[in-house]
């Protein structure tokens, strides 16, 4: 079990390998659809501290508001493929160390994480309750109006978040290689030999 | 007819459903995941994975929080006897619906596509979907499932005959468009899944029809044999594709298949595939003389 503190440094990062299961303690930011179309297209300044050696959370969670403070009651990762298009730009340019999120991304997210020093985490998917009393305040969040809910960019702190590492900086994926086994097993079962 | 209840009552009981349905699951599909869990190995991320989902599901009914952050399309299928009005119904939903929102137990999930904006309540266009039948019965059922994005994006719809699959129009091409589909959603849709499958119709039906089995019992045969028969086929065959549990591999990728028609016209032959995450939030509420039962 790695134990990682938020921020972290490139060298921790590439220390990681598919299959090692991490908890991570500190400050992160949600995104996901709309945030990650806003981070290319507009390119916003105020937000590079909270990406700069931090990790990015493809969740929208569901939150209620307390005492005029924001607490997240449900919290698991959104599918993070739909990114892929934006997420290997992101990493270049806003220096993020990392992904959470589910399913895993593609080869250009891969080649992001071995370029610049990042690394894929999966949460467990619809892991919501239990993920959610990991996050221990919402610090502040970013969009809301425009972006609603879901899809707002909330500034977290965790404590012993879980997640497990299925793509490295080092060009391996636990997806690619799950994939490749049950093709596999699907092409027998739809052609077989007669 | 009349359901001998007031409006007021029927709206907190469908309140009640709707907490119930996003706070935990029903106790076949738990049993489904404990039964899985004893298949995978000691020590396995499978393991580890089945184990989670069902500690969370504690956490959850325990706080009264989400199973799932991503509460979904909300789907209502409602039987009614003679004499209900769907209007009152649908009425009865939005307000409880609203509710729900307010008390963070359903996600503000209904964004309109053309100006992105989220309505903010979960009331939209479509939104809940109510799907209405009426029945000769004098009860009242209310059916609801919350349904999640990331599964409903790897749902599909094949056209038959498929010659990528060699699949013709008959069960066998059928079975390899099941295979196909489920193979092609990997971990995304949140395995392991539960599979609606849908034969005929026209695009909307054969969707609707796959749809509707999921609000079967996983335990429960299927009346047609030979459909019986492919639902255990399909379920141990998906089950040796070794996606598993959030797709890190395993023996565990299907909870269960659910196989249901509707007549075709001569020119088309769809299979609509539904998929369903193991967060299988499905509850059901059924008012009879005044009395509620909730299942």
């Amino acid at each position: 079990m790695h134990k990682l503190e938020l921020p972290v440094s490139e060298d921790k990062i590439r220390e990681l390998r598919v299959g090692d299961e991490v908890t991570l303690t500190g400050t992160m930011i949600t995104a996901r659809d709309a945030a990650h179309k806003y981070l290319i297209e507009a390119s916003p300044d105020f937000i590079r501290p909270y990406l700069e050696n931090s990790l990015i959370y493809h969740c929208g969670p569901v939150v209620r508001k307390q005492d005029g403070q924001w607490e997240f009651v449900a919290a698991g990762p959104t599918t993070s493929i739909r990114e892929e298009p934006y997420e290997s730009t992101i990493i270049k340019n806003y220096q993020v160390r990392g992904i959470i999120g589910k399913g895993g991304m593609g080869e250009k997210t891969l080649s992001a994480l071995h370029d610049y020093g990042a690394v894929y985490l999966h949460a467990i998917g619809g892991l919501a309750s239990m993920l959610a009393q990991s996050v221990r305040e919402v610090q502040d969040v970013f969009m809301l109006d425009e972006f609603g809910v879901p899809e707002a960019m909330w500034v977290i702190d965790v404590v012993d978040f879980p997640a497990v590492v299925t793509m490295d900086s080092h060009q391996n994926s636990l997806h690619t290689k799950v994939k490749k086994s049950s093709d596999q097993v699907a092409h027998r079962l739809i052609h077989p030999v007669a | 007819m009349s359901l001998q209840i007031d409006e007021q009552v029927l709206e907190d009981h469908i309140y009640r459903l709707i907490v119930q349905t996003s706070t935990d699951l029903p106790n076949d599909v738990i049993r489904a995941i404990r039964e899985a869990r004893t298949h995978e190995v000691d020590g396995s991320p499978a393991k580890s994975v089945l184990g989670m989902l069902l500690q969370n599901v504690d956490v959850a009914r325990e706080n009264t929080t989400p199973v799932c952050q991503d509460t979904g399309t909300n789907i209502y299928h409602v039987h009614y006897p003679e004499g209900v009005s769907t209007l009152a119904l649908r009425r009865n939903i939005e307000r409880a619906t609203i509710r729900a929102t307010d008390d963070s137990i359903l996600r503000p999930n209904a964004v309109d596509p053309v100006n992105g904006k989220n309505t903010g309540n979960n009331l939209g266009r479509e939104n809940p979907f109510i799907h209405f039948e009426e029945w000769e019965d004098d009860r009242l059922e209310i059916r609801l499932m919350l349904k999640g994005g990331g599964c409903e994006n790897v749902s599909t719809q094949y056209k038959l005959p498929d010659s990528d699959l060699e699949a013709g129009r008959d069960l066998n091409g059928v079975y390899k468009t099941v295979i196909d589909a489920v193979n092609n959603a990997q971990g995304l849709g949140c395995a392991p899944g539960i599979i609606g499958v849908g034969i005929g119709g026209d695009r909307a039906t054969s969707h609707l029809t796959a749809k509707k089995q999921l609000f079967r019992q996983l335990d429960d045969t299927n009346p047609e044999p030979e459909l019986a028969q492919m639902e255990k086929r399909l379920y141990k065959d998906l089950n040796s594709l070794g996606i598993g549990p959030m797709g890190f591999g395993g023996k565990t990728t299907v909870l269960g298949v659910k196989i249901g028609t509707a007549h075709r016209i001569p020119a088309s032959y769809f299979v609509s595939i539904a998929y369903m995450c193991w967060a299988f939030r499905r509850h059901s509420l059924i008012i009879e003389n005044g009395e509620v039962q909730y299942a």
